[in-house]
């Protein structure tokens, strides 16, 4: 009924259950334990897991199958995120419109990208993307916050004041984003002994929507528009010579992801009223460059994984300070208490961008195919060792 | 008219920052065909060899001076510099003062070590690996080698001052006929720019009137080629790498004067770089020179008050808007070479 | 394509389980966090957590770890441990160095990255999975206005570290919200009579500023106060936050007839505007008869520290300094450098002074509910913290203080002593109106304090 294979079927069922049951398993140890620094199953990161995996996973769209690198991809998130604080502004606080305008908007923009971004290819195609990127973080930051035309707020961030119209607004509606009353932030916590779980609306809002963005991608990459689309990385010359204008395709691509990432952007401002600048930046674009390689690029669940593998990262290892760290070795001796401190220092907290910097060059250097290839590696040892328990089997079962 | 002559100085002096960095670059990817996005921290590296070296020079020997108090009020300690105790106080501070140039001596060596060791200890691997992977691997890089800096030296930026002699400025105008006071200009941002024209002039030199450089430069149009006529060519090839990690490491050395180095510098420009190679046209080096020199004056003429009246914010874009308006009425940038990188 | 009809069935009424699953429990709460208690991450068991919200990636990583040195140190003599630092010369005495109302303070740390986002993030980390119930620290305007909002919709206190452009406490002023340090107004005020009585009231002033919120609040006050006491502004240039080469700005300064040029820029840009604006040796230029002079507004010792040599001679402005002489900041810098080995610096002691507030306006309202702390801390007069006598003014939470002009020390004997005090310009004249045009008007409002659930 989905039109998907077995196997994609079984790969679909599996993402959603894991997202539905991520307040779950993402909080596997205890409130009051040390190791609870470890979990990840609050709001705010889960939140961001699921929107980052949204924006990679469109951005895999684009590079995974016609291997077209953009490095100006947040260009669209950001202005999804502006597009949407702009409909709490002017209409009302409900996420619905706010996110369709957001992709819409998002869409429009990367049609107007990408079709003249597309007249070029390989790395000439990533710097006009990166130029025109950089143009819009810089006007949206700086030109386009002037107080007489005041578009983007700057560095502060487009928020909504109490004195904007929002004409849908009414007095029972929250004073937050919402969906037809239900506030995105409201949570229902559970506790249950020493854990506690906390069930957030937002969070299963943008949940589905990645269920859905995922479960589109893998019928765009079994369709004959994905052949073509990879018949376009790996020989586009040979493509023209059948006749077929590729270039329609491409731009169909590029604007699918870039509507992706207007979608995340609209989901970001869905979850916390308020769109910075920054969005837009080159780091942010290189940050989803790197999510899809660390994930796997062209596979389907590869960049889920990178996403939430950077922002796990980032939020979980830079809130370890040395105090965490003494509460964890406190049941060691004295002097051996100090040096793993101190071993493990450099690391965590403000050195958390070391340990992200480590990361990349090991996941890239000993997994090629990203953390994808790693899990696939961990299942056919797995399957190996399986298969030669039984003795008489061979263990050549090939892994697929 | 003279505002216009000192913007172009201005471009010149940036430029020679942009050309360098795309110098090697440009060397790296039309040798190795590597995409690397740690140039930027090579050229950081660079100006922490004179960070090191004028933190070396100025070890201390610690004296307590009662006279005086501290901030605790308790007495204050004073630290005499070891080159003080030996050489004397005049030509320790001297010795001192001229850290800057002396971190020359001290970078090509150790740049060169670095290169060397990031080409066989990690690169190398990634030969054969899409770009995609290069570009995670050096970005890695990058970050590792930032945040190495970081611990060692902080995030604050760290004054390394010119010697005396050339700090401050001249008055260029005078020499050419202008007015008195109409065209004055720091003397280092001159050395600087000569600086980087003579390393220009060494490497293309180089390149051009040694055999070595000439089997360089055919393994750049033809590796396979070369490597059949039974010439190493990989080894040589390491060897520019060092020479390209020397190049952006002497140009972050002789940068500190200017703008005070800290530990991100080199993200600020590793963006720009690609930049600047990518307009010039992937695999020319007198495309990355010249690049770099037209986008460092146009950058300059676009942040005089006209330009930015004209068309408000132009300052932030021009570099963009140049690199689009290139890349689209010349597929190849400036001067690039057909097929490079552009599948 | 295979058909997948016989386990529709099954997976609809998972579905529909699930959904039941998920909707049955009907507490949701308002727009928040907890359920059952009357307000936010209400402290449960022997503890109080605070969140300690400060950069420590990125340009400003070495300010956050300064104002990190100096939370630590707040909570140290909070739970009563080490000197008690400022606890001794506060002039409020609710505070006993037993916590706060009895229960251990506990903190948690994060990485703003000065980044909105990021420090939204992480701030929004430390209130939904540690039950932070104040959040403190930042090192920009944009990251402080940012953070201030999330609190206010959290439901938790904002005590703002560094910030200084005025919409902190003008046009983004929020209830739940409050800041110690002083804003660009307060700056340009101080500092137009020092100006006026060292350079004259005959000036011409060029204006470079950071292109972004903080710098045009800042120009705009300076512009403001030194065209008040007759200073003409010949030109002001918006320099791209991006910017790390100003030598293209720095050169039409010299032929413009400007004789003070004025760097509304900080940190990475102050040190580099400014470096460049020696190296073109303005500072040796007669111009209009009259000796060329630079002014920084805003001042850090890290900017100090980084500018090195260069801002010798340079006039500018701080919340505060270590070489202040009063009980207060004695004492502060006694309990700081003893345990660091260094003076510590104004944002140091802003953040420090803001977490000793609210521990003191907890126990005073004798309740960690934001709205009894917001009531407590409102039109507060306090002594002892360093900065003298201080008012926590109700109408905009911002506090109300002197100011110190500072410059660049001519021969500093240490590290610590680079600048020097040159006038502590006295609370009244850097008071304004609470609806001056330049902080919002009279649009601006704090709302209602949020306690959150």
């Amino acid at each position: 009924m989905l039109r998907l294979t077995k196997k994609d079927i079984s790969l679909l069922v599996v993402v959603i259950v894991l997202t539905m049951l991520a307040p779950f398993l993402l909080n596997p140890f205890p409130s009051d334990s040390g190791l609870a620094q470890f979990n990840a199953g609050y709001p705010d990161l889960m939140q961001k897991f699921v929107i980052f995996g949204i924006f990679a996973i469109g951005f895999n769209i684009l590079f995974g199958l016609t291997g077209y690198l953009s490095f100006g991809h947040a260009a669209f998130l950001g202005v999804g995120s502006y597009a949407a604080v702009w409909m709490y502004k002017l209409v009302s606080y409900n996420v619905l419109p706010a996110v369709v305008l957001a992709v819409i908007v998002a869409g429009l923009f990367s049609v107007l990208i990408g079709y003249v971004s597309l007249r070029r290819s390989g790395i000439y195609f990533s710097i006009l993307t990166l130029a025109f990127a950089q143009m819009s973080f810089a006007l949206a930051y700086s030109v386009l916050s002037n107080p007489s035309f005041n578009l983007t707020n700057g560095e502060t961030g487009l928020q909504v004041y109490a004195n904007d119209p929002q004409i849908f607004h009414g007095d029972h509606l929250p004073n937050f984003p919402h969906l037809f009353g239900l506030s995105m932030g409201s949570t229902y916590k559970m506790a249950a002994g020493a854990w506690e779980f906390q069930f957030n609306v937002a969070y299963y809002f943008c949940a589905i929507f990645m269920i859905l963005a995922f479960y589109l991608s893998m019928r765009l990459v079994r369709s004959p528009f994905g052949l073509i689309l990879r018949a376009v990385k790996t020989n586009q010359t040979r493509l023209n010579y059948t006749g077929l204008n590729t270039r329609p395709y491409t731009l169909a691509a590029f604007v699918i992801s870039g509507m992706y990432a207007g979608l995340a952007g609209g989901l970001l401002a869905a979850t916390d009223p308020l769109a910075g600048a920054e969005r837009m930046q080159w780091t942010a674009s290189g940050e989803v460059v790197l999510m899809t390689i660390l994930g796997g690029v062209g596979t389907l669940i590869g960049p889920i994984l990178g996403a939430g593998f950077i922002k796990y990262l980032e939020n979980i290892f830079s809130k370890i300070n040395d105090n965490v760290l003494h509460q964890w070795f406190s049941f060691m001796p004295d002097g051996i208490e100090d040096l793993m401190v101190m071993i493990i220092h450099p690391f965590v907290g403000k050195g958390w961008h070391l340990t992200l910097g480590l990361m990349f060059m090991l996941v890239v250097t000993f997994l090629p195919g990203g953390l994808v290839e790693g899990g696939q590696r961990i299942k056919t040892w797995w399957a190996n060792r399986k298969s030669s328990d039984k003795a008489g089997k061979p263990a050549s079962t090939p892994a697929e | 008219m003279d505002a216009i002559l000192l913007q172009i100085l201005n471009g010149l002096d940036k430029g020679s920052a942009y050309a360098l960095i795309a110098l090697g670059l440009t060397l790296i990817f039309g040798t190795l065909g590597v995409v690397n996005f740690a140039h930027g921290a090579l050229f950081m590296i660079g100006a922490f060899c004179a960070v090191t070296l004028q933190k070396v020079l100025t070890l201390s020997t610690i004296s307590i001076d009662p006279e005086k108090k501290d901030f605790l009020g308790q007495p204050l300690k004073v630290e005499t510099p070891y080159v003080h105790n030996w050489f004397g106080e005049a030509t320790g501070s001297s010795i001192i003062e001229w850290s800057v140039p002396l971190a020359i001596l001290f970078a090509i060596p150790v740049m060169m070590a670095v290169g060397y060791a990031m080409e066989r200890g990690l690169i190398r691997h990634f030969y054969n690996r899409p770009h995609a992977d290069q570009i995670l691997v050096t970005f890695g890089l990058a970050i590792v080698l930032q945040e190495i800096v970081k611990y060692f030296f902080g995030a604050n930026p760290i004054q390394t001052p010119a010697p005396d002699t050339v700090s401050g400025s001249i008055d260029i105008g005078l020499m050419f006929g202008f007015a008195e006071n109409a065209i004055i200009y720091p003397i280092w941002r001159l050395v600087y720019f000569a600086f980087a024209f003579a390393i220009i002039g060494a490497v293309f030199a180089f390149l051009r009137f040694t055999t070595f450089g000439m089997v360089i430069r055919a393994g750049m149009s033809d590796r396979e080629t070369v490597g059949l006529l039974g010439i190493n060519i990989d080894k040589r090839f390491t060897f520019m790498f060092g020479i390209a990690a020397a190049v952006a490491g002497l140009a972050g050395v002789m940068y500190g004067p200017i703008n005070p180095p800290n530990y991100h510098m080199g993200m600020d420009f590793l963006v720009l770089s690609f930049v600047v190679v990518v307009v010039g046209g992937m695999g020319s080096l007198p495309g990355a020179v010249l690049a770099g020199f037209l986008l460092g004056i146009l950058e300059s003429i676009a942040s005089t008050a006209w330009a930015t009246t004209m068309i408000p914010g132009i300052n932030q874009i021009i570099i963009y808007l140049v690199a689009i308006i290139v890349l689209l009425t010349r597929p190849r940038g400036l001067m690039g070479r057909k097929g490079v990188m552009e599948e | 394509m295979s058909s997948f009809t016989p386990n529709r069935r099954s997976l609809l009424k998972g579905g529909v389980a699930l959904g039941a699953g998920v909707a049955a429990p009907t507490i949701f709460t308002g727009q928040s966090w907890a359920a059952s208690h009357a307000y936010t991450n209400a402290p449960q068991g022997g503890s109080v957590t605070l969140g300690f919200n400060v950069p420590q990636t990125g340009p400003y990583a070495d300010e956050g770890a300064d104002e990190l040195l100096a939370q630590q140190l707040a909570v140290e003599h909070l739970n009563g441990m080490g000197d008690g630092g400022c606890l001794n010369t506060f002039s409020s005495k609710a505070l006993k160095g037993n916590g706060i109302l009895g229960k251990k303070v506990e903190f948690v740390t994060g990485d703003t990255q000065t980044k909105s986002d990021a420090a939204r993030a992480s701030a929004k980390s430390m209130i939904e999975k540690d039950g932070a119930i104040m959040i403190n620290g930042g090192s920009s305007s944009g990251v402080a206005v940012a953070v201030q909002g999330l609190c206010q919709e959290a439901g938790v206190i904002f005590m703002a570290g560094l910030t200084h452009a005025n919409d902190t406490t003008g046009k983004d002023r929020k209830a739940n919200g409050f800041r110690h340090f002083f804003n660009a107004y307060m700056s340009a005020a101080a500092l137009a009579p020092v100006l006026e009585a060292e350079l004259g009231a005959d000036r011409r002033a060029y204006h470079l500023t950071a292109d972004y919120n903080w710098g045009w609040t800042q120009e705009e006050s300076i512009v403001a106060s030194t065209q008040a006491m007759g200073w003409e502004t010949v030109n002001t240039v918006k320099t791209p936050l991006a910017s790390t080469d100003f030598s293209s700005y720095i050169t039409p300064v010299l032929n413009s007839g400007a004789d003070v040029l004025v760097l509304n820029h900080y940190g990475g840009n102050m040190v580099n505007s400014l470096s460049n604006a020696i190296q073109f040796d303005l500072l040796n230029k007669q111009v209009n008869g009259k000796d060329f002079k630079i002014v920084v507004p805003l001042y850090s010792e890290l900017m100090a520290a980084g500018a090195g040599e260069n801002i010798k001679g340079v006039l500018g402005s701080m919340n505060y300094n270590w070489q202040l002489d009063n009980e207060g900041s004695k004492q502060f810098v006694k309990s700081f450098g003893e345990k660091y080995g260094k003076p510590p610096s104004n944002s140091a002691q802003t953040c420090y002074a803001q977490v000793l507030l609210y521990a003191d306006a907890c126990e005073r309202a004798g309740t960690f509910n934001p709205c009894g702390v917001v009531a407590a801390l409102e039109g507060f007069e306090f002594d002892g913290l360093g900065n003298g006598k201080t008012l926590y003014r109700a109408d905009d939470h911002q506090c109300f203080k002197d100011v110190l002009v500072v410059r660049g020390a001519q021969n500093p004997t240490t590290a610590y002593d680079t600048l020097e005090i040159v006038n502590v310009t006295p609370a009244e004249q850097v008071t304004y109106a609470p609806n001056n045009p330049l902080f919002g008007g009279d649009e601006a409002s704090l709302g209602t304090c949020n306690p959150g659930a």
